[in-house]
């Protein structure tokens, strides 16, 4: 399965996953994924779990495949052309690939939030309300307003926009705004939810917000986060996944990895040495 | 331990300036600490004041060190290895001016001896004591040094040998006491020179136990070394 000719630009020989991809009462489990972009191949061999109301961060540097891999876990890689994946993800011991899984419905299990907050075009209520609709998550107007109030309420934005519901999402500042869409997205209630570099835009105070959010939230949904942020990663997730040129190097206890990690790779990439 | 070298070529500088002062101050402390044995068994009341006026350069290098870890941590937040080895820095500096303290006391107990002119001859029983922390104190360093695991695991061992001796000497110098009830306070200063020498064995094998910390990520302190 390992891309022997890849394997060979390391100095340092990855073998298989480090550390601790595997635990026990895993929400996601992912095994020998490999992801195309055409003929390019972009993740090698992908083996982890994603623990139940876990934080779990996905840390490498630049194109090595975090975006990639998390795009797998919705199966938001299938809008791209060209993009071909092999292997094994299993949602709650289910093949989200299998040919009777709707993939609009994976999604409102698997819930995604950008690097750049994109509300859609509509009212900070309408923005809320949207995929409830959508989904037919509220049966009446009085419903629709509850879970309206109760996402942006457990999103942290409630008290900042509840005077202003009806103006404009993309009239709130960029920290609102990616509270928005994290609202948005636990609107529809899902199990789990996805982010990539979610506070990347975002100022120090801003994301300390998001952070706490994050950990809150995680009481009740697991999530996988990518950031590019060590400190980020450190501070808010359980365990972390160290991606490098496609491979999976290192998943282990956030603890371990950000004191003692095992693989020289990891400690290059965590201490800023090159790797 | 790394061979890697950081992206940013301060930080590089910064790590290599911090490791250099510990050893600049390691060396220090172990020129302290051999200039008090030497005073002490030698009686030499010289020494013992130039000993037990010289601590304030350690305090200063501590000092000097702590800043300079305080302004790495808050700058470059370091992880991983570098993290370790700016915890066990933090650890080690505290250690040696805690050695730099124990061999001023000996510095001064000495002083006062020498001005006490009681004929009690214990000095040559407290020789092989002197000898086996040094030899444990310039191991440890050594091992810091390096970053030598085995050296350091091996040292454990040497304290447990500086403790008996300690425990051999105190029981001479407790048998003195009792058949010359004169010399009592002469003693007690024998025996405070002796509790300092084995202190400086046990903050010896701490730092030991920090090279371990550093290099393997363990903790080994409230465990037995294998
Ligand atoms: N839509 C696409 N078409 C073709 N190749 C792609 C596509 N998206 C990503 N790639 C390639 O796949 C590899 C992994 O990209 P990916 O976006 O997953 O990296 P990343 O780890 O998220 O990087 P970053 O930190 O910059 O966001 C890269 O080499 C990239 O060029
Ligand atoms: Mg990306």
């Amino acid at each position: 399965m390992i891309n022997i000719e890849k394997r060979e630009e390391f100095d340092i020989e990855i073998d298989k996953t480090v550390g601790k991809p595997f635990i026990n009462d895993a929400k996601f489990s992912t095994r020998n994924v490999d992801v195309f972009y055409g003929e390019k191949q972009a993740i090698f061999d992908a083996n982890i779990d994603i623990g139940k109301n876990q934080i779990i961060a996905m840390i490498g540097s630049s194109g090595c495949g975090k975006s990639t891999f998390l795009r797998c876990l919705n199966r938001m890689n299938d809008t791209i052309q060209d993009c071909h994946i092999s292997g094994d993800i299993r949602l709650d011991d289910e093949d989200i690939y299998q040919k009777q899984q709707d993939p609009v419905l994976l999604r409102a299990r698997v819930g995604m939030v950008f690097q750049k907050p994109n509300p859609f075009p509509k009212s900070i209520y309408d923005n809320v309300a949207y995929g409830a609709k959508l989904h037919g998550l509220a049966s009446s107007k009085i419903e629709l307003d509850e879970l309206v109030e109760k996402s942006l309420i457990r999103a942290g934005l409630f008290k900042e926009v509840k005077d202003s519901l009806h103006k404009p999402g993309t009239s709130l500042s960029g920290g609102q705004q990616q509270r928005l869409c994290i609202a948005r997205t636990i609107a529809i209630d899902p199990e789990v939810i996805l982010m990539d570099e979610p506070t990347s835009a975002l100022d120090p105070i801003a994301t300390a917000v998001i952070e706490e959010l994050m950990i809150d939230l995680s009481k009740k949904y697991t999530i996988a986060i990518v950031t590019h942020s060590m400190q980020q990663a450190a501070r808010v997730s359980q365990r972390t996944a160290y991606f490098h040129l496609g491979y999976v190097v290192e998943v282990n206890d956030t603890n371990i990895v950000f004191t003692n990690p095992e693989h020289q790779l990891t400690e290059n990439y965590i201490t800023g040495r090159f790797g | 331990m790394e061979t890697q070298q950081h992206i940013s070529r301060q930080y590089n500088q910064e790590l290599e300036s911090v490791k250099s002062k510990v050893l600049k101050m390691g060396g220090l402390v172990e020129d302290q600490v051999e200039k008090s044995i030497s005073a002490l068994i030698e009686q030499n009341s010289e020494l013992a004041k130039e000993v037990a006026e010289s601590d304030y350069k350690i305090n200063k290098i501590e000092v000097e060190i702590d800043e300079s870890c305080a302004q790495l941590i808050a700058k470059r937040q370091p992880a991983a290895g570098d993290l370790r080895l700016v915890i066990a820095i933090i650890k080690v500096i505290t250690d040696l001016e805690r050695i730099g303290d124990e061999a001023e006391k000996i510095g001064r107990y000495t002083q006062k001896l020498t001005s006490m002119k009681d004929d009690v001859n214990m000095y040559a029983e407290l020789s092989r004591l002197g000898d086996k922390v040094i030899t444990i104190l310039r191991d440890a360093l050594d091992a810091f040094a390096r970053m030598d695991v085995e050296q350091a695991a091996r040292i454990a061992e040497t304290d447990r040998q500086i403790d008996e001796e300690f425990d051999r000497v105190s029981r001479i110098l407790v048998t003195h006491m009792m058949e010359n009830s004169r010399n009592i306070k002469t003693m007690l200063h024998v025996i405070w020179c002796a509790r300092a020498l084995e202190r400086i064995g046990d903050h010896s094998q701490n730092i030991c136990e920090y090279v371990v910390y550093l290099v393997k990520g363990k903790d080994v302190r409230h465990i037995e070394l294998e």
